[in-house]
């Protein structure tokens, strides 16, 4: 079975759990936020769930995530248990950060393969490039996948790292999360393109359009563009055209925003389609969906009653880990032979192997280039054999 | 043992390192066909490959991003700076999130970003820069100065195998300009410890980088008058080996502090706020520095000579120091 093909009746199924455990969960912390629990600010992914879980769902259990701040159903889809969303935004010393940080800002990059989001937009497109390379280099088969919104791709280090990416044929995929507004400013202010997936063009690397409140059409085209960056073929950008339904964050009641924008796109919730969808395929009934919404509930219980019985961090742990001195080690893990990087093999004729632009500007016939190539995958690798959820327990 | 430039003690340190650990790379502009701006890297792409030697675009965030992001997948990652200044392209990556990844969640950033730094060679504004203090005021950096090719080459070697973004900071001056005899086998010198290059009883001077060599030729000529001055290296400048510069204090009770920097906020107000801090006590003269001016680094010989400090500057505020 291809990976980019149809999606089982399980798939499906599991596919609902995460978008409606990503929707739940974020309802769970506004209740949170309106008592107090969660100090800071709350930022909400509610009407584009389905990029989060979909685009993660095209992954293999080994390939790398870096969410940004919108992207707890990634995060999710990946394993990460909602106790460990709760803990940290309400800054618990059980939190995977001990409470150094908030919001979804924590990683786990030994065992799960999440990097951290930050809050300075783009600077996961340079890092996750990095990541693809030294995957890459290693032998691994991997692929790393990040997200940003509309506003970020006006930063200088989305273009940098796209461009890096594109030179280097990373095995990388960026999603765009085009939901038209970041914090007041519409996309329009912020690009003068029609389709924000046009930026690739200027980078070489190939785009893709797809519209971000269906989640089947998100898994489908994640999964095309994860083969095509696993092959070899080069990174893909993947423009996912949604709406924010709410503001930037809990305090932006977003009056900027036109009233006839936010009604159209209120019929075109990805939830209630999803649920549509899986009811006219008769893919499940009353009965599995309560089975679903029951367990999901009944997780998210526990996990804020866990959280809310955890002890904020001891004060003076604040000085702690801002240096590893030996309390991590780095580990290369090698799956190709290491003598094929070390001398002798490794030693080449240090000039370039590419022909020149010729004086007219045309290109001469394409040079054998050198330079390294990813070996494409062997086969695909199967997006199903992810992190098991099983649904209805 | 052979004389080694300063230059040559890098290009040795990468060499070594890539030879004993196939996870080392380097990338920057320029690293690979050309072997750098100042053939820092020279001969690496000819014995290591296109994989571990990579030409990379002029994109200074890219660079720090993506040798960050090789460290997360099990890399160690030396990224050049073709010329110091242009760290500051990538300052923000650098601080915001390299600098706090261990510490906000955990991911060790096992990165070495090495560049020529420094005045000196008529430069001008833009390839001269000193800005070391960027950094030291970030905590999760470690940033490392070395003044003479043994350090370099040790402290080079220390900054590939630590766990933590090492800001490595050359200064182009001493690149060709000094030689030493170095060890030949693998050796290490310790991130963080200063060394007293000169004994003396009558002032201590701290310095780092091509104002050692400043300060020690200032000693040199204030021992024919009788003034015995110790000088210490800092090497390291974050973290700071604060003791040793206070067991110094405490000896000669007189502190002159010598940097290339500019004077606000460089590292020698840190510096008189630990001594007087720890030594208070023990000082008999007020704490005296001298530094560049507050200017940027102008380009006329006769404009940056009267900007740095030399030999001559160090010897007369010594002198007075001495006398107070």
């Amino acid at each position: 079975m291809s990976s980019t093909s149809s999606l089982t009746r399980e798939q499906h199924l599991e596919l609902y759990y995460f978008l409606r455990l990503n929707r739940e969960l974020e309802d769970q912390m506004v209740r949170l936020f309106r008592q107090n629990k969660i100090f800071g600010g709350l930022y909400s992914s509610l009407g584009q769930e389905a990029i989060s879980v979909g685009a993660a769902y095209a992954l293999a259990p080994g390939d790398w995530i870096a969410p940004m701040i919108r992207n707890i159903g990634a995060l999710l889809v990946r394993g990460v248990k909602p106790r460990e969303v709760l803990t940290q935004h309400m800054a618990r010393y059980t939190s995977p950060t001990r409470g150094k940080d908030g919001t979804s800002h924590f990683g786990d990059w030994k065992v799960r393969h999440i990097v951290s989001p930050t809050s300075v937009l783009g600077d996961l497109i340079p890092v996750m490039t990095g990541v693809a390379m030294g995957g890459r280099y290693l032998g691994q088969k991997i692929v790393t996948m990040t997200w940003i919104g509309d506003g970020g791709t006006s930063t200088g280090a989305f273009h940098e790292g796209l461009n890096f990416a594109a030179v280097q044929k990373a095995p990388f995929v960026l999603i765009v999360e085009n939901n038209q507004w970041a914090y007041s400013t519409p996309v329009e202010k912020q690009s003068a393109l029609k389709d924000l997936a046009d930026r690739a063009r200027a980078y070489g690397m190939r785009s893709e359009i797809v519209d971000g409140n269906d989640a089947v059409a998100v898994v489908r085209t994640a999964r095309q563009a994860v083969e095509h960056a696993r092959a070899g073929s080069g990174p893909v950008l993947i423009e996912a055209k949604t709406m924010r339904m709410g503001g930037h964050a809990q305090h932006d009641g977003a009056e900027y925003v036109p009233r006839a924008t936010r009604e159209a796109w209120s019929g075109r919730d990805p939830l209630d389609r999803f649920e549509k969808l899986l009811t006219e395929k008769k893919l499940w009934d009353a009965k599995i969906k309560k089975e679903i919404d029951e367990r999901i509930a009944r997780e998210i219980r526990e996990d804020v009653e866990f959280a809310e019985n955890s002890p904020l961090p001891p004060p003076e742990s604040a000085e702690e880990g801002v240096y590893c001195e030996g309390c991590h080690t780095v580990e290369a893990v090698w799956q190709r032979p290491k003598e094929e990087v070390m001398p002798p093999r490794s030693s080449v004729k240090a000039e370039w192997p590419l022909k020149s632009v010729s004086a007219n500007g045309a290109r001469p016939p394409a040079a054998k280039q050198e330079a390294p190539k990813a070996k494409p995958a062997k086969k695909p690798a199967r997006a199903a054999a992810r992190v098991k959820v099983k649904v209805g327990r | 043992m052979p004389e080694t430039t300063y230059l040559e003690a890098i290009r040795q340190a990468m060499f070594e390192e890539m030879d004993r650990d196939p996870a080392v790379v380097l990338l920057g502009e320029d690293v690979g066909v050309y072997g750098g701006a100042f053939k820092a890297s020279e001969g690496l792409l000819a014995r290591f490959g296109w994989e571990r030697v990579i030409d990379t675009p002029i994109s200074e965030s890219a660079i720090v991003g993506a040798a960050v992001g090789m460290g997360y997948a099990g890399l160690r990652p030396i990224a050049e700076m073709q010329f110091i200044d242009f760290i500051a392209c990538a300052f923000e990556i650098i601080t915001n999130y390299a600098a706090k990844s261990h510490y906000l969640w955990g991911a060790p950033v096992p990165l070495v970003l090495r560049g020529p730094c420094g005045g000196g060679v008529h430069g001008g504004p833009y390839h001269s820069a000193n800005p070391e203090m960027y950094f030291v005021h970030t905590p999760g950096l470690k940033v490392v100065c070395p003044a003479t090719p043994r350090d370099a080459k040790g402290l080079l070697k220390s900054a590939v195998r630590d766990n933590n973004p090492v800001l490595f900071f050359e200064h182009k001056y001493l690149y060709r300009r000094i030689k030493e005899e170095i060890p030949s086998g693998d050796f290490t010198v310790p991130i963080g410890k200063a060394e007293v290059r000169r004994e003396g009883r009558d002032l201590t001077i701290v310095s780092y980088a091509a104002m050692l060599h400043a300060s020690l030729e200032a000693a040199t000529s204030l021992a024919k008058e009788g003034i015995e001055a110790e000088v210490v290296d800092l090497r390291t400048l974050l973290p700071l080996d604060r003791e040793t510069i206070l067991a110094s204090v405490r000896k000669t009770n007189r502190l002159l502090v010598v940097h290339e920097d500019t004077r606000t906020g460089g590292i020698a107000g840190e510096i008189a706020a630990t001594v007087i801090e720890g030594a208070f006590d023990d000082l008999d003269a007020p704490i005296r520095r001298v530094t560049s001016l507050d200017t940027p680094v102008p380009y006329a010989p006769s404009l940056e000579e009267y900007f740095r400090p030399s030999a001559a500057k160090i010897a007369a505020a010594a002198r007075e120091l001495a006398r107070y």
